[in-house]
């Protein structure tokens, strides 16, 4: 890979620094963004290191439900958001292998925005407040298709806010070589009615699925999904399985998530 | 009771230690002294011709020290086919130069046309990125397709092969009449087409090669990740730089691995060297994995028809097949034997079939090489045979289980001559099948497909009976039908005045656990303990002239080297004995380390005599030379002809297409044992490469060219969570008639017998649900093909 | 260049690295210790699993910079003080877990890293856990139950064979 200038601030301020100058990149857990770099297709001059910023670390309950440190890895969401959002906890526990999740986090998931990434789903199904350093994003405007957020230049995640709901499930289907979702549904069951997120198997990046949400928020049981056709025009099709697969496949995992939601 | 130590005892590897301390040596794990780094410049399209490398620009860059591209090479020689095919018109195969460095033309993604010599890594992979840049290629029509390589005469992989057919063969030419005439008149007959999928090898070990140049003596050194070194000096000697064969030494160190896939030269390995040269200091090269994917060479890659006829009652009279196998853009070394001898040998498979015939057509395309990797030819051969019967079962109403009874040849016919060519010298088929079924506990089955339903999977079982040759064999034979090198094997015993033992054998180990195996074998046969013997291997400069290690031929031919050589030791330590006693030699004899005269208790140890040997005091110097070290080469007599019979459990999800091995049983023939663990060990290997063949692996080049599966990232390798426990069992034992030790070789089987078994368990489990329609679904038997299946 | 200073096997080591020097290429080239392997280049073999602060991570995708102050054991680190093997070291001898030994060094890593996590894995969570190391040699048959010998629980009946 190029060479670049190796920077790790040990506060949001410092890194928001860093991160103004021309040919900065921010890295997290870098279980991404390394390969990317080793492939040459990313060659930043400065790279900023998160990791190093205790305020960005974490996972608690506080206004709006469970925050989320962008630069929390995953192994710990996994076992720190247990108790209080256990689809979330599952979600991060199912993410690549044990030393993928003990090294990537969600900020860099999220930021990276990667169409076959996991998180997507779970902060679009919780209707979640991406946090940045400059100000709040809602979910549904946060997602701009594939690798693409409303993230501006220089503009880094430094917490997640995850509305907790009565009952959720994540349920993914593995692309078999590199394990990142073929297809993976996020159901989130609130007060106010149900969001289904859909990560891996659009060309646009995560989505939601408006159709099963109404159903479901009508009748929360998988039997209701039955009579809805995903429409597969925009779905992926690749090695790993047509659009018609997919569309099947978005349609069998959220029955399962239903089902499995707790 | 189990031995715990010699022959048959499951004795701990003792090559583990450095393996699991992270001391052993890897070739990328040695770091030399002014040792500089290559990095080769790859093809990024399919199809091309060189029209201008403009070099000057990556030659000034910093730390670079020499560029080379195909010109360089251009007068020297290329890698050669180990093997030549005449086609059915007895015209020879044709065979296009393989040179170190594309020069001209580039012919898949991954060709290496440049390389770039540089002081660090990281400046020649600067160095060779600005040579692509600096490259003009144009771009041609990429032929990936094998069929539409034959038909299109205008677009050609090698501007001298105008239809890009490098043979057509058929085996047996002479009897095809009489096959077409039993195909003709069979009751019945099936027909299966199917594809045997491309598969990359991926030894964990990515290739690496150092090549040495002493200026002072003009002698060369290549270290390197080879599987059998002797070949890749001979081939680099002999044919590609014509360095003489006593100036270079070739040492394949710890190698991780190779699954066929490193017994081929290279052409980075003829680079390292004349780099070293130019240069005066070492040159490494390491692949990165990408690079693996794109230019290590590739397995399987056949589409073939295949037709039975057979009785109404599953009686098999006639099988015909038509093949088109992919070489690829160049002939690798054992390219053209791999989808011939080892493969239309093998169409007869264990059974009692009186009519076969096979046709192979061998096509170039613009992708990587295709050579043996893991089984090599009888994989396919197994596949379509297995798959093929199973589908008859389907169309006749057959019990797959009474169907392979009613054909499999019975004890009392061996040995037996096969319509194809070969010999089998012993086997008892009815045995290893018992065997699975008791073992696969198939009376369980139905409760268990039960069982499954009430969890919405739908459960199946398949069975495979399979037969493989191995130890490729005798030379004379093979030589005839167009092998271009022996087949032998050589082993030195050495024994040290000191009474212990270096054993120097032509076989490499690259995870087989030769060092210790082999040691069990010696001392066992020496009666001295295991840790007295070392085995030295993978060093050209040390051991005497062997064929390294692949098709399952290390225990039967170098195995059998070195206990002719362990025989001649005994026959010598007797005449020493002999003289010592003062008895005549006809009455000394030699058990559990002594050699004693006949019925009195005059006795020497091995370590007395191995001491006289060297310190030749009391000796018969006038009759005798001094020293105990032994050399002996064997060529086999024949083929081994392991077999066995494997039954796979699958469950489906037909909601996702989704297949899961949940049980997996395995019982083999492999004559004598002489490590049940290792021999267990190497099963589950090839048992999980053949799950990974049958559900996941697949290599996918799309229209232009361009590898779609480059990386693990899209190349699905079967990983812990793909697997069960599998039940192994070798215990249904028939010796091999012509080897020494009795063995046959266990590497490859579970590669072979595994994939129809996976294949056929899934048929199974959907016409079990009711899902009658499907009659073939093409490995890999991925969920989104198997949904298809479903649905379609 | 970045100064890093950082704890390996129980030693404390410093060194000057460049910004895109990976630890695996810091722990091979600059200390020598070649044990820890390189499989791939997208982050999916696993043979370069080492711990860092305890946990399993791919060395081949951190940078050694990123690791100022961290501790970490790589495979050398493994045998007891007196040389012989460690515990899941001698498992893995004991039912022939490895064959090549390429991948071995990670997946001996990663094996102790759950073991540490969790002393009493069932086979489901093992086999699970070692998704992201590939061995090419074993099946994982021997691996998995390796592991399970380590943790000195009964094997299943089929691994026992």
């Amino acid at each position: 890979m190029h060479n670049f200038e190796f920077v790790k601030p040990s506060s949001i301020a410092e890194a928001a620094k860093a991160l103004s100058s021309d040919g900065a990149q921010a890295l997290s857990g870098g279980q991404t963004l390394l390969p990317t770099m080793k492939q040459r297709l990313a060659a930043p001059e400065v790279l900023v290191s998160l990791t190093g910023i205790s305020e960005m670390q974490g996972v608690c309950m506080g206004d709006g439900g469970l925050h989320v440190g962008a630069a929390t890895p995953h192994a710990v969401v996994a076992r720190d958001a247990a108790a209080h959002y256990p689809a979330l906890a599952s979600l991060a526990g199912g993410i690549g292998d044990p030393a993928v999740r003990n090294r990537g986090t969600i900020g860099g998931s999220v930021a990276n925005n990667d169409p076959a990434a996991c998180y997507p789903s779970a902060v679009l199904a919780s209707g979640a407040t991406v946090v940045t350093n400059t100000r709040k994003i809602a979910a549904d405007d946060y997602f701009q298709g594939l690798f693409t957020t409303a993230l501006e230049e220089g503009e880094f995640i430094t917490s997640v806010i995850f509305p907790v709901p009565q009952k959720a499930a994540y349920v993914k289907f593995n692309q078999p070589a590199s394990r990142f979702a073929l297809t993976g549904v996020f159901v989130a069951k609130y007060a106010d009615g149900v969001r289904v997120a859909v990560t891996g198997a659009s060309n646009e990046g995560v989505f939601r699925w408006t159709e099963a949400e109404t159903a479901l928020a009508a009748d929360f049981s998988p039997s209701v999904l039955s009579g809805l056709t995903v429409d597969a025009g925009n779905l992926i099709s690749d090695l790993h399985g047509t659009a018609a697969y997919r569309a099947n496949l978005v349609k069998v995992l959220t029955g399962r998530a239903v089902t499995s939601a707790r | 009771m189990p031995k715990d130590t010699g022959i048959g005892a499951s004795s701990k590897r003792r090559e583990d230690i450095r393996f699991l301390t992270g001391k052993g040596l890897y070739t990328d794990d040695l770091s030399l002294h002014a040792q500089a780094h290559a990095v080769m410049v790859r093809s990024n399209v399919a199809h091309g011709r060189i029209v201008s490398i403009d070099t000057a620009t990556a030659a000034g860059m910093p730390g670079v020290l020499a560029v080379f591209t195909g010109e360089d090479f251009a007068a020297v020689g290329g890698n050669p086919a180990g093997w030549l095919i005449n086609s059915r018109d007895g015209t020879p195969m044709r065979e296009p130069k393989r040179p170190v460095l594309a020069h001209g033309k580039v012919r898949h993604v991954g060709d290496a046309y440049a390389a770039v010599i540089a002081e660090t890594y990281q400046q020649a992979k600067d160095a060779a990125e600005q040579l692509a840049a600096d490259t003009e290629i144009e771009e041609l029509p990429a032929i990936v397709d094998m069929k539409a390589a034959l038909a299109d005469a205008g677009n050609r992989v090698h501007d001298e092969i105008p239809d890009n057919l490098c043979f057509d063969w058929g085996w047996i030419e002479d009897n095809r009449a009489a096959v077409d005439a039993a195909m003709k008149a069979a009751p019945h007959v099936v027909t299966l087409e199917l594809t045997n999928n491309r598969l990359v090898p991926n030894a964990m070990e990515p290739r690496a090669s150092i090549g040495e140049y002493n200026t002072g003596t003009g002698d060369y050194k290549l270290t390197t990740t080879s599987q059998n070194p002797h070949l890749t000096r001979l081939l680099i000697a002999a044919f590609v730089m014509g360095i003489p064969e006593n100036k270079l030494t070739v040492v394949a160190p710890d190698v991780g691995g190779g699954f066929g896939s490193k017994i081929y030269h290279y052409g980075e390995e003829a680079l390292v060297l004349a780099a070293a040269k130019k240069l005066g200091r070492p040159v490494r090269w390491t692949a990165e994995r990408t690079e693996s994917f794109l230019s290590d060479a590739h397995g399987r890659d056949h589409v073939t028809r295949i037709e039975l006829g057979c009785t109404k009652d599953g009686e098999i009279l006639a099988i015909r097949t038509e093949t088109h196998a992919n070489v690829g853009a160049y002939l690798s070394n054992f390219s053209t034997a791999t989808p011939t001898f080892l493969h239309g040998t093998l169409m007869a498979g264990p059974y009692k079939v009186p009519h076969v015939y096979v046709n192979v057509k061998a096509v170039f395309t613009n992708t990587a090489p295709v050579d043996a990797y893991r089984g090599a030819g009888r994989p396919e051969a197994t596949y379509s045979l297995e798959r093929v019967i199973d589908k008859m079962c389907r169309e006749l109403g057959l019990d797959p289980f009474e169907v392979r009874r009613k054909n499999l040849l019975t004890p009392d016919q061996f040995p037996y001559t096969t319509p194809v060519g070969l010999v089998y010298d012993t086997g008892n088929y009815q045995a290893t099948l018992d065997k699975a079924v008791d073992l696969g506990d198939v009376a369980g089955f139905d409760a268990r497909v039960v069982e499954s339903k009430a969890r919405g999977k739908l459960r199946g079982m398949g069975l495979s009976t399979w037969i493989e040759a191995c130890g490729i064999a005798p030379s004379n034979l093979v030589g005839i039908l167009g092998s271009r090198v022996g087949l032998y094997d050589a082993a030195t015993v050495r024994v040290n005045a000191t009474g212990n033992i270096s054993v120097m054998v032509g076989a490499h180990s690259h995870g087989q656990g030769h060092e210790t195996v082999f040691a069990q074998i010696v001392a066992d046969r020496l009666g001295i303990p295991e840790s007295s013997v070392e085995i030295v291997h993978g060093d050209t400069s040390k051991i005497p002239f062997g064929m390294g290690s692949y098709g399952s031929r290390s225990l039967a031919v170098c195995g059998s080297a070195m206990n002719k050589a362990v025989d001649k030791i005994v026959a010598k330590g007797k005449k020493i004995a002999a003289h010592m006693l003062e008895a005549s030699e006809d009455d000394i004899t030699f058990d559990d380390g002594k050699f004693s005269v006949a019925g009195t208790d005059k006795a020497k140890t091995f370590g007395e005599i191995a001491f006289s040997a060297y310190v030749p005091h009391n000796y018969p110097l006038e009759t005798l030379e001094p020293g105990l070290e032994e050399t002996a080469f064997y060529d086999p007599g024949n083929f081994t002809y392991p077999a066995g019979a494997y039954i796979c459990e699958v469950e489906v999800d037909p909601d996702t297409g989704k297949v899961d091995v949940v049980r997996f049983t395995a019982a083999d023939d492999f004559g004598n044992v002489m490590n049940p663990m290792i021999v267990e060990g190497q099963v589950h290997g090839g048992v999980g490469q053949g799950i990974g063949q049958a559900l996941c692996e697949n290599t996918s080049y799309d229209e232009n060219g361009q590898l779609l599966t480059g990386s693990f990232m899209d190349y699905a390798m079967p990983r812990a969570d793909d697997v069960p426990f599998y039940t192994v069992d070798h215990s249904c034992s028939t010796p091999c008639t012509h080897n020494p030790l009795g063995v046959k070789g266990c590497g490859e089987a579970g590669a072979i017998g595994t994939p129809p078994a996976v294949v056929n368990a899934v048929l199974d489990a959907l016409h079990r649900g009711g899902i009658s329609h499907v009659s073939h679904i093409d490995m890999p038997v991925s969920p989104g093909r198997v949904w298809q299946a479903i649905n379609g | 260049m970045t100064k890093v200073t950082m704890t390996v096997n129980g030693k404390s080591v410093s060194a000057e690295t460049e910004g895109r020097t990976l630890l695996v290429q810091y722990l091979r080239e600059g200390l020598g210790l070649t044990g820890t392997h390189v499989g791939c280049d997208t982050s999916q073999c696993g043979a370069c699993v080492v711990h860092v602060d305890g946990k399993a991570v791919k060395s081949c995708t951190v940078f050694a910079a990123d690791l100022q102050g961290a501790d970490v054991r790589t495979i050398e680190g493994m045998a007891n003080a007196d040389g012989s093997l460690g515990v899941v070291q001698q498992a893995f001898q004991d039912h022939h877990g490895l064959q090549c030994g390429f991948c071995t060094p990670g997946m001996v890593m990663a094996s102790a890293a759950l073991l540490a996590e969790n002393p009493k894995p069932t086979e489901a969570e093992v086999r699970h856990y070692l998704e992201g190391n590939i061995c090419r040699c074993t099946g994982y048959h021997n691996i998995v139950k390796a592991v399970l010998a380590a943790s000195g629980q009964d094997m299943p009946a089929v691994a026992a064979e």
